[in-house]
């Protein structure tokens, strides 16, 4: 079972992106800001990370910058999931250690997706013509 | 637009789909009664229509061209993606692409034919794709030709801006980032990229030969639409226009068994195809005119 983290601080978005995953075959873990985020992964370390940029305590971005720091904090596949919709937030994003980015409002096509594109859909056989070229 | 309806014998939606077959080769079973009636409703309603039979009787009765048209342009547009089904997109550069390089001249143009392209997501993926591997195509030069029927959605391929949910659909954000401006709330393919894709209008079951030879064909999720006259109507036709050892690249779910003998798939590649005369050379086929340009069209006119 693949472990995934739902980093949001509206209950509803976490429920709506768990309920995915979990029907993908996810096992789902959630925490509504940066700071709990941390200390569930510092617990246990999960295979992919689905995070919000704008959160009380600490934000996506600073979360992100953490988790990259910590030991084993490379591991993990780290999707965006926010409003912050211009190119300047994505290119930052990318820049602090995310893998893919999805901006809101988005769909369970979307998020599959990103998730295929990271390599780490369930039931996904095919690898990416993207990786393959680099 | 007086309402008349008294022409129109039948099931209209019966006498739709006749139309459309007839105008675009496009077969519609039953169970897209649905699809097809939600598809016309914002144009019976514009047009201040009797329902159905009021759209159906000005068809059949041509009495309006463009709204013809209309009807046939948005039946035949296709939902796509960036990268759709990924596979296929796989197999041309791991695969075809490879395999072109190596047995190409350097000088000699690829040609690549992305038929019935929508709005345009699969000829600028391919394009992405050749940027990427620019450094294995060593200097070659490649061209995309990519058609529809649609005028309209040709246009929306043209102008190559996207909404973010269509880029969102298929492209991971670091082609997002490198191929595409942010306009507002949409994104616009970069012009160096849109500048490489030729878009043109074509029929599928009309005349092939402004499009000339080509090394690879992208014809996916095109074929369902036919009824099996149709695919082998098309399937001729496009391995006129393919180099003996080109490629011809199918939708995921497509095979030509039981409706063409002129492709064989590709035993390790499912959905890539060669010609099935491809050893027997090209004294088979007849040879399709390339396409003309203006130096060659300038050099013809001077040699009288």
């Amino acid at each position: 079972m693949t472990t995934a983290l739902v980093v949001d601080d509206s209950r509803v978005v976490r429920g709506f992106i768990s309920k995915i995953l979990e029907s993908i075959g996810f096992v789902v873990q959630q925490a509504e800001n940066g700071v709990l985020a941390k200390a569930a992964c510092e617990k246990s370390m999960p295979e992919v990370i689905i995070v919000d940029w704008n959160m009380p305590e600490m934000n996506g971005l600073e979360f992100v910058e953490a988790l990259r720091a910590m030991p084993n904090g490379h591991e993990p596949k780290v999707v965006f999931c926010t409003t912050e919709n211009d190119i300047k937030h994505i290119m930052k994003a990318i820049e602090s250690g995310a893998d893919e980015y999805i901006m809101k409002p988005f769909d369970r096509a979307i998020l599959e997706t990103k998730l295929d594109q990271v390599g780490i859909l369930p039931h996904s056989v095919e690898t990416s013509a993207l990786a393959a070229i680099g | 637009m007086t309402p008349n309806t008294a022409k129109v014998s039948g099931d209209p939606y019966e006498v739709l789909c006749a139309f459309l077959k007839k105008e675009s080769g496009l077969i519609i079973d039953a169970q897209k009664r649905y699809l097809v009636e939600s598809k016309m409703q914002p144009i019976i309603r514009r047009e201040g229509l009797n329902g159905f039979h009021g759209l159906v009787d000005i068809l059949i009765n041509n009495k309006s061209a463009p709204l013809a048209k209309e009807v046939v342009e948005t039946m035949t547009i296709n939902e796509t993606y960036f990268f759709r089904d990924k596979v296929p997109f796989d197999k041309f550069s791991q695969v075809v692409l490879p395999k072109l390089i190596e047995t190409r001249p350097a000088y000699k143009t690829i040609r690549i034919w992305s038929a019935a392209c929508s709005s345009g997501q699969e000829p600028y993926s391919l394009a992405m794709i050749l940027d990427q591997m620019k450094a294995q195509l060593g200097g070659r030069r490649v061209e995309i030709i990519a058609t529809d029927l649609s005028e309209a959605i040709l246009a929306k391929a043209r102008e190559g801006l996207y909404s973010q949910f269509e880029v969102q659909r298929g492209l991971p954000t670091p082609f997002l980032l490198r191929y595409f401006d942010q306009k507002g709330d949409k994104w616009q393919i970069k012009e160096s990229l849109r500048s490489q894709v030729q878009f043109r209008r074509l029929n599928l079951l009309g005349d092939y030969n402004a499009i000339g030879n080509v090394d690879v064909i992208f014809c996916r999720n095109v074929l369902i639409y036919f009824d099996n006259a149709g695919k082998r109507e098309v399937l001729a036709k496009m391995r006129r226009n393919l180099a003996n050892d080109g490629f011809l690249m199918l939708g995921a779910s497509e095979s030509v068994l039981g409706t063409s003998t002129e492709f064989v798939a590709d035993p390790m590649h499912r959905m890539v195809l060669s010609p099935a005369d491809a050893n027997l050379g090209a004294a088979r086929r007849p040879a399709v005119a390339a396409p003309a340009t203006p130096a060659a069209l300038r050099a013809a006119i001077l040699a009288g």
